[in-house]
């Protein structure tokens, strides 16, 4: 449509169709808003009015103000990037990520000092957690995500971003779902399912957005000006993809009504469970090692400015680790009413899953040979490695957690709880961090502010990381032996209340762990915040400072 | 690069070792092999995992699934760990379920084995009304005081702990329950505000200044001495509560009794005859009795 006329200006099939769909959505949800059965549901029903119809203005407004030809694919032979979404994602990562710490911190305080919950419905344990659940994986998570591989995927295929509202779409279609699953958990719309709690209304946007994301993704890597796909880019695809399979298969659920938030989910029992779990487990699998792995594969080189150790190992350990992974869910159900067969597979598969997780950590720490000496003087860089790090520490404790005997003990205490938080808060939140203090400045052509204030992130960071994983370990192993503690005549030693006085002291010392953690994340804040006001620099100057030794062909 | 430096294999300077050629944004790779410890690493869980599907439960067939040669399942293994401990307890607890409450409480071998059980069984299942050591809170009786709503002997707690209190499932239940005489409108606000000095009076607590504890007497003839007695002691039968201690299940403030005046009711205590073996009620009974208020 764009080349027909040079002059005249007028509405892509994009544009149009996209205000229609939203107007047709806003008029729908305001009917939905009107009949509703529960008050929680018309207030989201007003929100999806409100938000569509906003968005139909937004897109009329570009297009009022906009150029009559959209913005070429490459300009003088080079690539005219897309940074615009990437910039929105990256700091909404930021906001997600300080909101996801802070009610994080609040929870870990209410575990030990329960009066915290202050007997209001709104801030309980209940709904608090999965807040914190979703607003650090999901949203901070989620967000780094986007950014990272919207960019990633133009500068390593030297192609545009495809579309010129589905990127936009994307990230302001995911955060608002983000938005509605969030203010669900605190008014109690939940499907109790853990990591999967948003209800169908709010999945069925998620879809909407996700095909998106996965379209312009495709598109993108299609129009590569490069012979071949880099790792980054299959790893961002098993990413997409198969979160895209796991959320339909977890939900495929019946809602009560169109005027109801509540579905019941197809599947009952034992089935259920194996269900969520294949979810659940995968949901760490694709969206918090895969995703993440992506970042790392991209970042890690970048910023040290050596090539990947090797290619073998990362083609290698890419389909190892996407066929391994998917089998490993059960080994969440050990000892329950899941089959044994089941239950083994679980578990050989955690095992067979071990080194397979190892090729990204040997490729992450390998990369580094001949640039060691960077770790001293590169704070972001040293966050980068520390991440991978953790990570080889987590994909090593996860498989020895999946053996049933291991299990046996593991299981239900906090020892999960501290495993969770050495890979989330040890490699996800690192690898995320360090990402970000390249990605801003190059996507915002700012120098970084400070390089010191990086340095006081990471210890502050890293001793908050060591107070929580380790006061989980001796809470979770001293719960665990505390629960099947028998005395010599055959009788439980210890109730359950003994157990969980025993774990305050670990639940203090966990909270004053997830403090420093949050203050760390607040100096970054402040760091980021003086990077984007100081004045814009040029690409040249930039690479000096952060890092991107720019491909040639630019 | 598209521009004629393709696949030309550039050797890194620090590794010596050749990148595969392409370059993405400035990252190349390098043509390392496989690391040996990695790759048998992975060859070795992968045995594992055929050695554990032979020893185990494994593959899913089209009626079952594969069994193992080790024959090992899940739900057995946790009947035989049930079965140990059952067989552990088994001789001695034959002999609590062979003695009367009494002789257990005589015998010494048995009193302590009976303690034990029953100390387990409180913190698992009592405590958490009753608090760790039996010493009750707001609404939950103490049972160290030496007062007790439905009697404090042996037989008394055991039946007690098996039927429970007001527990609907259970038709032994003690079932009865005060009247809600202010909600009902059985007594006017006056009437109550001057039952609850009466009360106050009768374990020695300050009254109102006006208070009219005549007429109160007069009320608590008329409506409360028919289960708490003439004198306020109070009646086991029906666990009616003795008003002249100076133990309070529902606190002894002016307030708290007008409040229990008004609304009536009773607290609510399962009937644990549906969960707890018999023996080890007795066990229950026998440590509650041993707490400092048996009778």
């Amino acid at each position: 449509m764009a080349q027909s006329t040079a002059r005249s200006k007028s509405m892509t099939g994009g544009e149009f169709g996209l205000i229609l769909a939203l107007l047709a959505l806003s008029a729908l949800s305001l009917f939905i808003a009107a009949q509703a059965y529960t008050a929680p549901f018309a207030f989201h029903a007003g929100l999806f009015c409100v938000a569509s119809a906003a968005g139909a203005f937004a897109i009329y407004h570009r297009y009022d103000n906009r150029a009559p030809d959209l913005p070429p694919a490459e300009i003088d032979g080079k690539p005219n990037y897309n940074f615009g979404p990437v910039r929105f994602a990256s700091l909404a990562a930021l906001f997600w990520g300080i909101a996801g710490f802070t009610v994080g911190l609040y929870i870990a305080l209410e575990l030990a000092f329960p009066w915290l919950n202050f007997d209001l419905p709104f801030i309980n344990f209940g709904r608090l957690r999965p807040l914190h659940t979703s607003a650090v994986i999901f949203a901070f998570g989620g967000n780094v995500l986007l950014a990272t591989s919207l960019y990633v995927v133009q500068r390593t295929c030297r192609a545009r971003l495809a579309g010129d509202l589905a990127p936009w779409f994307v990230v302001l279609g995911y955060n608002f779902f983000i938005v509605i699953a969030g203010t669900g958990y605190l008014l109690g719309v939940t499907r109790s399912h853990e990591y999967a709690e948003p209800e169908w209304y709010a999945i069925l946007w998620l879809v909407v957005v996700w095909v998106t994301y996965f379209l312009v993704y495709l598109v993108t890597v299609a129009r590569r000006k490069e012979p071949h796909i880099y790792v980054a880019n299959w790893f961002y695809l098993a990413f997409i993809v198969t979160i895209a399979v796991l959320v339909l298969g977890n939900n495929t659920e019946i809602p009560v009504s169109l005027f109801s938030p509540k579905s019941y989910p197809v599947w009952s029992g034992v089935q259920d469970a194996m269900i969520q779990w294949w979810y659940g487990h995968n949901a760490v699998g694709f969206f918090l090692t895969a995703g993440f792995l992506a970042i790392m594969y991209y970042f890690v080189p970048k910023r040290a400015e050596r090539p990947i150790y090797s290619y073998r190992l990362s083609i290698v350990h890419f389909w190892a680790l996407i066929f391994l992974y998917i089998w490993a869910g059960p080994h969440h159900l050990h000892y329950t009413a899941l089959p044994d067969w089941a239950q083994t597979l679980g578990a050989t598969f955690s095992i067979m899953l071990w080194m397979p997780s190892w090729g990204g950590m040997i490729n992450g720490l390998m990369t580094l040979s001949g640039a060691w000496d960077k770790l001293r003087t590169d704070p972001v860089l040293r966050m980068l490695v520390v991440s991978v790090a953790f990570y080889g520490m987590a994909t090593f404790e996860g498989p020895l957690m999946s053996i049933k005997s291991v299990n046996s003990l593991s299981h239900y205490t906090d020892w999960g709880i501290g495993h969770v938080h050495s890979g989330s808060l040890g490699w996800v939140a690192f690898v995320s961090f360090g990402a970000l203090y390249c990605l801003i400045p190059w996507v915002f052509q700012r120098k970084l502010y400070s390089l010191k204030l990086v340095e006081w992130h990471f210890w502050l960071a890293s001793i908050g990381i060591v107070f929580y994983i380790s006061a989980m370990w001796v809470a979770g192993i001293m719960q665990g032996l505390m629960w099947r503690a028998y005395t010599d005549q055959g009788f439980l030693e210890y109730s359950f209340v003994e157990t969980t006085q025993a774990m305050h002291p670990m639940y203090v010392i966990r909270a004053m762990g997830g403090a420093l953690f949050l203050i760390g994340a607040l100096v970054m804040i402040f760091n980021i915040y003086r990077t984007l006001s100081s004045a814009k620099v040029a690409t040249s100057e930039l690479s000096l400072v952060a890092a991107p030794k720019l491909a040639a062909a630019e | 690069m598209t521009d004629g430096t393709e696949h030309q294999h550039k050797v890194d300077p620090y590794t010596g070792k050749a990148t595969t050629g392409h370059e993405w944004d400035g990252i190349a790779e390098l043509n390392t092999p496989l690391p040996r410890w990695w790759l048998w690493s992975f060859y070795a869980t992968i045995a594992w995992a055929f050695l554990y599907w032979i020893a185990y439960p494994a593959w899913p067939l089209i009626s079952g699934a594969t069994d193992g040669v080790l024959g090992w399942h899940s739900r057995a293994a946790i009947a035989q760990d049930v079965a140990d401990l059952v067989s552990l307890r088994d001789p001695m607890n034959a002999k609590l379920a062979a003695s009367s409450l009494k002789d257990i409480e005589n015998t010494p071998e048995l009193f302590s084995f009976a303690r034990a059980e029953g100390a387990a069984a409180f913190a698992n299942n009592c405590a958490p009304c009753h608090g760790a050591g039996g010493q009750g809170s707001k609404g939950y009786p103490n049972l160290n005081a030496g007062r007790w709503l439905w009697g404090g002997t042996l037989e008394q707690i055991q039946a007690t702990i098996t039927h429970g209190a007001r527990w609907d499932a259970d038709p032994e239940t003690h079932s009865s329950l005060m009247p809600s005489f202010g909600r009902d409108n059985m007594l006017k606000p006056d009437e109550i505000v001057a039952a609850a000095n009466y009360v106050r009076s009768l374990s020695g607590l300050p009254t109102d200044p006006d208070a009219n504890l005549a007429k109160g007497k007069q009320v608590f003839a008329d409506n409360c001495a028919a289960c708490h007695g003439p004198e306020g002691k109070g009646n086991l039968e029906l666990g009616a509560p003795n008003l002249t201690t100076k133990v309070w299940l529902y606190g002894s403030d002016r307030a708290a009794i007008i409040n229990r005046i008004n609304n009536g009711g009773g607290g609510v205590m399962p009937a644990w005859g549906a969960k707890l073996s018999p023996v080890t009620i007795k066990a229950l009974a026998v440590y509650v009795h041993s707490l400092g208020g048996g009778q």
